[in-house]
């Protein structure tokens, strides 16, 4: 569905996107992770053919966006990371009115916006002003949009970016769905758990470069631990007491707010800490996740 | 999932190369009926108010003929006529060129949507475009009526011809401030200042109400810039028959024109690299 080979983007001496690879096949989700300006939204938009690359290859439904663009487009659905639906418009007025600029009828445009506003739960608020939609609605109301055109390919980024944790399940939901029926999906976040929900295989982006590629799954064995112990000693007392834990576990990471061990049984490290008489005012044991994964990678964490 | 609605082998985008644009204009008509009602008052309202408060009213106190035909002096309304109709056409331009372009871009990022479909920028600024002639032609045409009934025309045949000029002072004004406002990324007030510093001034000082020559020799030059006076004098040699040598008008068609020309050439340019940056 998409193929990139060295692909690049430079906004003037900025070099946003350095080189990437990556292929994405029919009925697979892909995800690009990263932090903030790791250049994943410039990636989206060469991808749906809104931005030329200012290097590399690029194929997006077989086809070259330079030469191809609206033909592409066509067969894309794009959520972008800010919703641009028209507020004047009712929810169904939103639907119908972008299903004509892909120069679908009328009457076809009508009767999808009705199957999608059920789709994406909104059928009861199908009438209603989108500026009266909260804001977990209007991102069903932008994915169902997305899907106006039946694309073959369905891009999202930041798909829950601002919303609470119940409107995020919800839309999870929805587009777990949707894999579920066989479309491709191609997803930027920077959050890992909505990588682990949606993504079969991703990529771990940062500064326009790809620093790993995997499933979750094995991204988490090849980079990091089974599980990880979380131990905060408070603020000026973490650095003294990694010191003491230099032996302890796989690996340390020392944060400002807190020390991370990793290793295979967490249970054990607890026991190894109390037994060199460390007192951490908090401990606790969880499973690794492509959070570890980033911090491995970049020395950095995710959210910033 | 497939594109189901096209027969097999079609290009999926093969009817957007041809219609976009009329995709984007369609939309923009149904997005005025939000206001229809403003376009309507204000297209029927604002010509009587003028007519009757120029035409019948001031016009009692001018005892010299500010203008003639070749049949000699012309009332006072039959004068300001061709530039009130013009200058509606223009205030359509300034209110859709200039909000509407920026709610796309910025406030609703309306047109980043119409960007991700196979619509080109080049489609979507046309798509504009015609929605905005057929709102001038409404104020135009309604214009001209009036004017007619008030018997503020030269000639009567001329009320199926002043629309367009009005179409042409409007574009002429309208293009180009369409192209200054795509390349805004924020409002910082800059639509009220072309509207006090741009249009009032041009309104009044572009041989609007009296004769260009009638101001001191050092304002002319507004005159010669503005849309509005060339418009004007074309309006006026087709309504009474104003007597202007054969090279100025020719000089009004080429401003105007060239205006138009420049102004889509810098639109298309500013909404494609804003939208393909």
């Amino acid at each position: 569905m998409v193929a990139a080979r060295g692909l690049t983007k430079r906004f003037g001496d900025f070099v946003a996107v350095d080189g990437i690879d990556f292929e994405v096949a029919p009925g697979e989700s892909f995800g690009l992770l990263g932090p903030n300006g790791a250049g994943k939204s410039t990636t989206m938009r060469m991808v749906g053919a809104v931005s030329a690359r200012s290097g590399g290859d690029l194929t997006v439904l077989g086809l070259d966006p330079d030469d191809h663009g609206p033909r592409i487009r066509a067969q894309l659905g794009v959520v972008p990371q800010e919703d641009n639906l028209d507020g004047e418009l009712t929810a169904r007025g939103n639907l119908v009115t972008y299903g004509r600029y892909f120069g679908i009828p009328r009457s076809v445009c009508a009767q999808r916006a009705t199957e999608l506003l059920e789709f994406a739960q909104l059928s009861e608020r199908a009438d209603a002003k989108v500026d009266e939609l909260s804001g977990g609605m209007k991102r069903r109301l932008t994915i169902a949009r997305a899907l106006v055109n039946e694309p073959r390919l369905l891009m999202l980024d930041e798909p829950t970016t601002g919303l609470d944790p119940q409107a995020r399940h919800i839309l999870w939901d929805r587009l777990f769905r949707l894999k579920e029926q066989g479309t491709t999906l191609v997803v930027t976040t920077h959050f890992m758990d909505e990588a682990e929900q949606l993504c079969e295989r991703l990529v771990v982006v940062d500064h326009g470069q790809i620093m790993a590629e995997g499933s979750p799954a094995e991204l988490i064995r090849r980079y990091s631990s089974r599980e990880v112990a979380e131990l905060r000693f408070g603020t000026d007392r973490n650095e003294a007491a990694a010191r003491v834990l230099a032996e302890v576990g796989d690996r340390l990471e020392i944060l400002p707010d807190r020390v991370l061990v990793y290793a295979s049984d967490g249970e054990a490290i607890l026991e190894q800490v109390a037994a060199r008489g460390l007192r951490p005012t908090t401990s606790l044991v969880r499973r690794s996740s492509l959070e570890d994964v980033f911090l491995r990678l970049t020395g950095r964490s995710l959210i910033e | 999932m497939s594109t189901t609605t096209l027969p097999d082998g079609a290009a999926p985008e093969a009817p957007v190369r041809r219609l976009g644009a009329w995709y984007v204009a369609e939309y923009r008509l149904r997005a005025m009926k939000a206001y229809g009602w403003t376009i309507v008052v204000g297209g029927l309202g604002s010509p009587l108010l003028y007519l009757l408060g120029l035409g019948m009213g001031l016009a009692t106190f001018i005892d010299t003929p500010v203008a003639s035909g070749p049949h000699g002096p012309v009332d006072y309304v039959v004068f300001v006529a061709p530039a009130l109709l013009v200058t509606a056409a223009i205030s359509v331009a300034t209110e859709e060129f200039t909000y509407v372009i920026m709610e796309g871009f910025r406030w609703r990022k309306l047109f980043w949507g119409v960007n991700a479909t196979p619509v080109e920028p080049s489609q979507l600024a046309g798509g504009i475009v015609i929605a905005v002639l057929v709102r001038m032609l409404f104020t135009t045409v309604a214009y001209a009526v009036l004017a007619l009934a008030f018997g503020a025309l030269g000639h009567p045949w001329t009320v199926l011809v002043l629309p367009f000029v009005g179409i042409l002072g409007g574009l002429a004004f309208g293009l180009p401030l369409m192209a200054y406002s795509a390349g805004l990324t924020e409002d910082k007030g800059q639509f009220a200042i072309v509207q006090r510093f741009i249009f009032t001034p041009m309104f009044l000082f572009s041989g609007t109400f009296y004769p260009l020559s009638t101001l001191p020799g050092w304002l002319h030059w507004i005159g010669w810039v503005s849309p509005l006076w060339h418009a004007t004098q074309l309006g006026r040699v087709i309504s009474y028959g104003e007597s202007e040598p054969g090279w100025l008008i020719a000089v009004h068609v080429v401003v105007l024109v060239g205006l138009i020309v420049g102004g889509w050439l810098a639109v298309r340019r500013r909404f494609t690299r804003r939208l393909r940056a």
